[in-house]
């Protein structure tokens, strides 16, 4: 692969991405990659994201589940439009 | 044949016929009253390795049962030469001793009650020194790559973790568990969110039930008796917040990359428990905190332990050298001196999790040929012993 990715994404089924560089800036045409099968596609940041966090794949609604390695990561608790950020603030576990 | 089952390494082979990678002689108090003259002994005696804790007095049932079992795995690992016993009084002393002496290695045992911490002391300090010169002049021999023992637990973990590090040393379990090394993950709390997974990862039904069990006890027994909040606070911690993990179960669900692909338990371990069943992959129950964790791990046996982080812990163990594995870029900037294997080049894809996995391997293997890990060249030697209540 020439470019070295913004956003990896474990498989094809994850609704999330995580970011893989520091510093990313809102409006970046995030390069991305699917660990399963290092399939590519470019997503646009709407928000700084720190190294590590996560970013919407899609638009969610209160209620949607995240879905990350394949799995169910937790609910979403505010609406998050695709590109933007998530993590505690908009989703938590279901377990408590 | 793979290539990886010609592998060998210098170790130490103790008279139980396990093998070690360290060869420390270690003053081991039976209780925290004794550690002033563990220390002494230690002080006196240079290469010996004092391991002061906090617990030994007045514990009662599973709780004492767990300590006998620390302390004995600890001095019987094969990553120690020799043990020097202080205990309070002498039956307790003995007892842990004994359990030491099951290995066929030189232990001796002091107590200080009708002698005090001077003579105590003196007397612990000559055996100690003999030790020593016993210790010094054993020469490591080729050993075989089954013969390791290869512990796992990560901290500090956040989503790089379950991206880079964490596959990583599931896919050397992938590689060495099939050549017949002896494998160790646990972790029970942190396992939460990802139980219906790790439950099928047993070898068959019957363990898969039994480790779902021991799940289920920790959850009743440790999380629902004593929670005063849900766990928002605790788990995940403030640390993987911070790296980017959202729910428990996000962060299980990276954790359990650690066994990679197509390894599976063989049978579960009470904690410090030693493996009866053979070689294979082992789930010990255990706490999630890092220091207890490989504590408990190498009480049970282990002779390396492999560490991913993500955030950047520091935690390293005064027997074993613990390996630590990160794919964070920005840990490896900035806490680069705590970091034995660099797998960013995950994150890049500049580099498959094949090929990072490749690379702990070797790291093992030097590591068992002797390098001193970043834990141990800063001196990390975190001994914690695990308590399950209050004592008597």
């Amino acid at each position: 692969m020439s470019n070295i990715p913004h956003l990896l994404v474990h498989e094809h089924d994850d609704n999330v991405g995580v970011v893989v560089v520091e510093g990313l800036t809102a409006g970046t045409e995030m390069f991305c990659c699917v660990t399963h099968d290092n399939s590519t596609f470019t997503l646009k940041a709407q928000e700084d994201v720190p190294i590590g966090h996560k970013i919407a794949l899609q638009d969610f609604s209160t209620g949607d589940t995240a879905i990350k390695y394949g799995e169910d990561i937790g609910k979403i608790i505010a609406d998050i439009p695709k590109g933007h950020h998530v993590h505690t603030h908009n989703c938590k576990t279901k377990r408590w | 044949m793979s290539k990886y089952s010609n592998m060998t390494f210098m170790g130490y082979r103790r008279e139980n016929g396990r093998v070690g990678v360290r060869n420390h002689v270690v003053i081991l108090p039976v209780d925290d009253i004794s550690n002033a003259a563990v220390e002494a002994v230690a002080n006196n005696v240079k290469g010996t390795l004092a391991l002061p804790h906090a617990y030994g007095r007045l514990q009662f049932g599973e709780d004492l049962d767990l300590h006998f079992r620390t302390m004995i795995g600890t001095g019987a690992n094969p990553n120690v030469h020799s043990v020097v016993v202080i205990g309070i009084e002498p039956g307790w002393t003995k007892r842990i001793a004994d359990g030491i002496r099951e290995t066929g290695k030189e232990v001796a045992e002091f107590s200080i009650e009708q002698k005090g911490d001077f003579e105590t002391i003196r007397a612990a300090s000559w055996a100690a020194k003999d030790f020593v010169h016993k210790a010094t002049e054993v020469q490591r021999e080729e050993c075989s790559i089954n013969e390791l023992w290869v512990s796992t637990k990560c901290g500090e973990s956040d989503t790089t973790t379950g991206l880079g590090s964490c596959p990583t040393v599931g896919n050397m379990y992938d590689k060495l568990l099939p050549e017949g090394i002896t494998g160790f993950f646990g972790e029970t709390s942190e396992i939460t969110g990802a139980e219906h997974i790790c439950q099928k990862r047993a070898i068959n039904e019957e363990v898969g039930d039994r480790w779902y069990k021991m799940w289920k006890a920790y959850q009743d027994d440790v999380i629902f008796a004593h929670q005063t909040d849900d766990l928002s606070d605790s788990q995940p911690t403030k640390g993987n917040i911070e790296g980017g993990l959202t729910t428990i179960e996000e962060k299980a669900l990276g954790n359990l990359e650690k066994i990679g692909r197509t390894s599976q338990y063989i049978d579960i371990l009470e904690p410090a428990e030693q493996p009866k069943s053979g070689d294979g992959l082992y789930f010990m129950d255990s706490s999630s905190a890092a220091a207890e964790c490989v504590t408990l791990m190498a009480a049970g046996g282990a002779v390396v332990h492999t560490f991913p982080t993500g955030q950047g812990n520091v935690v390293g163990n005064p027997i074993v050298p613990v390996i630590k594995i990160t794919a964070n870029p920005r840990t490896v900037r900035t806490m680069s001196e705590h970091v034995d294997v660099d797998v960013s080049g995950i994150l890049r894809r500049e580099m498959t999790i094949d090929e990072a996995g490749d690379e702990l391997i070797d790291m093992i293997r030097r590591t068992a040929n002797g390098r001193h890990t970043a834990a141990e060249a800063l001196g990390h030697r975190e001994f914690s012993m695990t308590k399950l209540y209050r004592s008597a």
